[in-house]
């Protein structure tokens, strides 16, 4: 009995790691690179330590750029997610610190734990209306929170630096299990949801056909606006998730410095790790590893004793040499 | 017939600077805030407002100036804050030659980087999005190496402060004559000479612009130098006018620039833009700062610095929804038809 | 004079590894107007873009008016006197109509673009082919026909020696064809050559002097128009035997005596905002309805007011029974309907997906469980039409945007096929797709009309209506005009049908 490589049925297709992938990935090639040089230079880099470091700094990064890849999948963009994570940054601990919070420690926990991501879900419901209904270019749309957003979160606070001791909800950024920081776990169950959510559900399909071709998956009987507002909503949440993690890291909200150029960083990890900015893939895979390359650059140059300027024209160097790979390789 | 021609011309430039469906509602927002200024403040039509408010608002104009023409072919420059604050430490850092060194120093800087903008563009085929996020970060770096990452003061002993603390026949700041020369040559640029409408049609369908045989490379690395030029000029007045070289100056400026643009009724596709309008556009969103201002000095609201940035994001909120109410009219309209 | 205007010879031309011509011919007369023809992926638009410039050519030679030349740019052709009218049209619809005329050859005055000259040239051009529009409007706010004439008239401002004219009338109704065909007759009378490039073989036989015929990157025949026939130059594009050919047919919907069934589908003086303002028809089980009409009659806008993509204003649907159009294409799908639309590129593959995903589209709510899609059921489902269309891929996960325009269309038909449709739209199912393609789609889709389902062809060419469909409702300006019963339609009954109420309503 013979069997056809076409009909037999491919029961699991989680990451292919084939060669199309690696043409995908023109960041794997970067961070393979970093990798052996870290070896080789960085003293103690082959430590857990240093790796816990790195896993700490880059959760943050990642959980935004999964969300980043999503928008960028159906063609869009989205520039307010700095802007987000001050929001969402300085809410949470305004309520647990409130009168409210205080008086009912619990509560409050669960409060400052689900507000500011409902919070952040609005805003992000805010730029899905604007893409969909009223037909406004992404850049533009998220634009509006872009500038506002941080000026509302720096109203809230009136700028001041907020500074809180609350064990509970600093283990979203200092807890560790099994060694491993906290916002990590987070970080790779957020990738393995959605990357399951993108390869294996009719949202990921719908996703996928309104990045690729929307005229086309509106007659197909996607709902298009639909799965962009979601999307939206789930980049924004994500940046939320990611806006708490930073203020617990601190156990301190700073609404000027959280999430500053967050939207860069985010966009570069998609980017390098395949997102096509026309929309119509969306490699979550990818974006991590994006992350991990934006993380490393920054950990490599800093370990090394090179200055933080240069390491500025570094992940410039990083995000134009990754993209041009990605250009040439898919031709 | 010369009179006939003057005012079929004069026609023609009304049409093209503010006529359109599109760029007409940042006109009128303009004339209303100013009517609402000059009615409420006493001092608002004062010289010393106008003029000092125009003088501040020269380096976003310009900056919105070279944005313009590169959102006009569809593509965007993210590096102009970088650029400024960049070229605002090269001037300061040449300021002791005077301005004949200075001023050319950092201008050439900015087109040199809006020149390597058009080469990653087109040589290594990245997006402008990506490859201007990356020079952003690039020159953001450069300046921060370049000034050691402190204000670099400029030589006092020269004329270089003259540019952006002097005045013209002692009334009319230069700044503000140098930003008008830059938007009558940009007007002139983009609604009379093939290399402006190429920037249009370049925006309307690149495709199509090659197949026209159009030479659209040579327009692209015209946009994104020019964009440089303006930025690169934004930066030495920075540091003429504050008497230093600021590394840290112009985050935000690229998204001030194209609200500007989006304000002034361009669209961010490409295709279509005017760049009165955008001037337009970058003096009403400066005019809200001026405003607040007055009724902070009024003493009838007292909002912090913070305030600003939310009050701006509405207003571009209700600028983009008017926008796309307009956009949806027409389309309707010319289904109709 | 006797020097052909152009000569291409030897042609090659590869993509990565891929024969795309090999030792291609063509060579043009003056003033004459040249076809080539062949079927889809023969090389004729590969020619032309290297004789334009576009692409540079492997090997060969080309000489174009008594010079050897080698294009780099679209610039060096069109300089040389070759212009190109593409099929997608190479206009900026944002510009307005004297720009896209003048676009960087603007008259100047003291170094500065002298727009009234420009605008008064425009005018003056399109006035030679009887348009007189508004020249400052934006190029979009005018119709298919118009643009198409303002890439001409660029051409012909450009003083072009050769015009390559890609598929021209493939959006344009009768009169604005004759127009063309009137502007191309002018052009060789002042000596231009004009390349033409066209599907619709009736066409060739009206306008044509000489015709190359491609196929699998070879030329395999030039012919003088008047010698030969249209059977006989299909037997050369597909390379078989022309007796073989008239036996078999060449449209088959094969009007197998239609047994309808219950109706399905009623329109009752539909209108929407579009171009539908008096539309009514009946679809009933086991046959087909076509649409027929000129383009801009309103075919396209009733199939989309039926499947819910633009509303109704006015007037009654009934689908299946249930009173009111669908609000949306979603809701559409649910009712059994199915709607293949025109524009396969804009409004159909989904290219970064692969023949799989494209496939199932449509159906996903109807293979998921829990929100996650069955993907066993799915590659199954899959397979079965791939296997029953005969759609020719490397594997049913090969990205769709790899696969021929034939082949894409086929995905995109077992898309709605899977569906299981009670009703099927077809909005020229058949547009663009070489001729083996075409038999196999007819054929298909009367395999399932057979088992009961209705469907509504649109469709431009008259011969596939006639033949295809039971019964064709004609359009006109947005009503419903007449309705033709097979058997007994002819094209020129058809023809007729469209025309005379034309005529009827002029003399009003």
């Amino acid at each position: 009995m013979t069997i056809d490589p076409i009909t037999a049925p491919r029961r699991w297709s989680l990451p292919k790691f084939d060669l199309t992938t690696l043409r995908q990935h023109g960041g794997l090639a970067a961070l393979v690179i970093l990798l052996v040089f870290n070896l080789l230079v960085t003293p103690n880099f082959f430590e857990l330590q240093t790796l816990f470091v790195n896993i700490s700094q880059v959760a943050t990064i990642a959980i935004v750029a999964i969300g980043m890849t999503l928008v960028i999948a159906t063609g869009g963009i989205d520039l307010s997610v700095g802007a987000v994570m001050a929001l969402s940054g300085a809410l949470a601990p305004l309520i647990f610190l409130s009168p409210f919070g205080v008086a009912n420690p619990e509560l409050g926990l669960v409060a400052a734990f689900t507000l500011p991501i409902l919070a952040a879900a609005a805003a992000g419901l805010f730029n899905g209306v604007m893409v969909t209904f009223l037909g406004v270019q992404p850049i533009v749309a998220t634009l509006i929170l872009f500038i506002s957003g941080r000026g509302i979160a720096l109203v809230l606070t009136n700028g001041n630096l907020q500074t809180f001791t609350n064990p509970a909800f600093s283990f979203l950024g200092t807890g560790r299990i099994l060694g491993m920081p906290f916002q990590g776990w987070v970080a790779l169950a957020l990738a393995i949801l959605v990357s399951w959510m993108v390869r294996r559900t009719v949202y990921g399909r719908h996703l996928l056909a309104v990045g690729g071709n929307e005229k086309a998956a509106r007659l197909a009987g996607a709902p298009v606006h639909l799965v962009k507002i979601a999307t939206y909503v789930m980049c924004s949440a994500m940046a939320g998730l990611a806006g708490m993690i930073v203020t617990a890291i601190n156990s301190a909200s700073d609404a000027a410095r959280n999430g500053l150029l967050m939207e860069l960083d985010a966009i570069a990890a998609a980017v390098v790790g395949g997102a096509l900015l026309m929309g119509g893939r969306a490699p979550i895979v990818g974006a991590v590893l994006g992350a991990i390359v934006i993380q490393l650059v920054k950990f490599t140059l800093l370990a090394n004793g090179v200055e933080d300027e240069v390491a500025l024209i570094a992940k410039a160097a990083i995000i134009i040499g990754a993209v041009y790979l990605q250009q040439t390789r898919s031709e | 017939m010369l009179a006939d021609s003057k005012t079929f011309d004069l026609r023609e430039l009304l049409r093209s600077g503010g006529g359109t469906a599109q760029t007409r509602g940042v006109w009128i927002a303009l004339i209303l805030l100013i009517a609402f200024g000059l009615f409420r403040y006493d001092n608002f039509g004062s010289q010393y407002n106008v003029l000092s408010f125009l003088n501040f608002n020269s380096m976003f104009v310009l900056i919105s100036i070279g944005m313009c023409f590169v959102i006009m072919t569809g593509g965007i420059d993210l590096s102009v804050g970088s650029v400024a604050a960049f070229t605002s430490v090269v001037a300061a850092l040449l300021s002791s030659h005077g301005l004949i060194v200075a001023v050319p120093g950092g201008v050439l800087a900015g087109m040199a980087i809006g020149a390597l903008n058009a080469f990653v563009i087109l040589r290594m085929r990245v997006p402008p999005f990506i490859t201007t996020l990356a020079t952003m970060l690039a020159a953001k770096g450069g300046s921060l190496v370049l000034s050691g990452a402190e204000t670099i003061g400029v030589d006092w002993t020269t004329n270089f402060t003259r540019l952006g603390m002097g005045s013209a026949f002692g009334t009319i700041p230069w700044t503000i004559l140098i930003a008008l020369a830059v938007v009558i040559v940009a007007w002139i640029i983009l609604e009379r000479t093939s290399l402006g409408r190429i920037v249009l049609a370049i925006g309307g369908g690149d495709e199509a612009s090659k197949l026209m045989g159009l030479r659209t490379e040579r327009a692209i690395v015209f946009v994104y130098v020019f964009s440089g030029l303006c930025a690169g000029l934004a930066g030495v007045i920075l540091a003429s006018a504050f008497g230093a070289g600021q590394p840290l100056e112009g985050v935000g400026w690229e998204l001030t620039a194209i609200a500007s643009v989006v304000v002034g009724g361009t669209l961010l596709t490409g295709g279509v833009g005017s760049i009165p309008a955008t001037v337009a556009g970058a003096l009403l969103l400066g005019l809200i700062f001026n405003i607040l201002n007055f009724e902070n000095g009024r003493g009838t609201i007292s909002l912090s610095a913070y305030w600003q940035s939310v009050i701006r994001g509405n207003f571009l909120l209700i600028v983009i929804v008017l926008q796309a109410g307009l956009l949806t009219q027409r389309k309707a309209r010319s289904q109709d038809g | 004079m006797n020097a052909p205007l152009l000569q291409m010879s030897g042609i090659d031309k590869s993509f990565g590894g891929t024969a795309a011509l090999r030792s291609a011919e063509l060579t043009i007369g003056r003033g004459e107007v040249h076809a080539v023809i062949g079927q889809n992926g023969a090389g004729k638009s590969t020619l032309i873009k290297i004789l334009t410039g576009v692409y540079t050519r492997d090997g060969g030679t080309i000489t174009f008016d008594g010079k050897p030349v080698h294009f780099h740019y679209p610039r060096e052709a069109q300089a040389a006197g070759i212009s190109t009218i593409y099929q997608e049209l190479n206009l900026i619809p944002l510009r307005t109509v004297t720009e896209n005329i003048c676009l960087g050859y603007e008259p100047r005055k003291w170094g500065m673009i002298d727009w009234r000259l420009a605008n008064k040239h425009a005018r003056e051009l399109l006035a030679r082919f009887d348009i007189d529009i508004d020249v400052t409007r934006p190029l979009g706010e005018y119709n298919t026909a118009i643009q198409q004439l303002v890439a001409i008239a660029r051409a012909v401002s450009l003083d072009a020696k050769l015009v390559i004219m890609d598929e021209p009338t493939s959006s344009l109704d009768d009169r604005e064809i004759a127009i063309l065909f009137g502007v191309i007759r002018e052009l060789n009378k002042s000596g231009v050559s004009v390349l033409y490039v066209s599907h619709f073989l009736d066409e060739l036989f009206q306008i044509c002097d000489q015709v190359t015929v491609m196929r699998d990157g070879q030329t395999v025949a030039q012919r003088e128009i008047s010698d030969t026939n249209k059977l006989n130059l299909i037997a050369d594009m597909l390379g078989r035997d022309p007796e073989e050919i008239r036996a078999a047919g060449m449209t088959d919907f094969s009007a197998a005596q239609a047994k309808t069934g219950d109706v399905l589908l009623e329109a009752k003086n539909v209108a929407t905002g579009t171009r539908l303002r008096d539309f009514t028809m009946r679809v009933h089980s086991g046959e087909i309805v076509g649409l027929g009409g000129l383009l801009g009659s309103g075919r396209t806008e009733a199939a989309r007011a039926l499947f819910g993509v633009d509303d109704v204003t006015a007037g009654a649907v009934k689908i299946d029974g249930k009173q009111g159009a669908p609000a949306n294409p979603r809701a559409a799908i649910g009712q059994g309907l199915s709607y293949l639309s025109e524009d396969r590129k804009a409004e159909g593959i989904i290219p970064h997906m692969s023949v799989r995903e494209n496939v199932t589209l449509a159906l996903l709510p109807r293979i998921t469980k829990h929100g996650q899609v069955e993907t066993k059921k799915e590659r199954e489902l899959v397979e079965r039409f791939v296997k029953s269309l005969g759609i020719k891929a490397s594997s049913i996960d090969q990205p769709i945007r790899e696969l021929s325009g034939g082949n894409q269309q086929k995905v995109l038909l077992a898309r709605w096929l899977a569906t299981e449709p009670r009703i099927l739209i077809l909005d020229e199912p058949t547009r663009g797709v070489d001729v083996g393609a075409k038999l196999e789609i007819q054929q298909i889709i009367r395999g399932y009309v057979e088992q009961g389902i209705g469907v509504v062809l649109i469709s431009s060419e008259f011969e596939e209506l006639v033949e295809g469909a039971d019964r064709i409702v004609v359009l006109q300006d947005g009503h419903s005009v007449s309705e033709l019963r097979n058997p007994g339609v002819t094209e020129n009954a058809l023809v007729k049908a469209i025309a005379h109420h034309y005529a009827d309503r002029d003399a009003a």
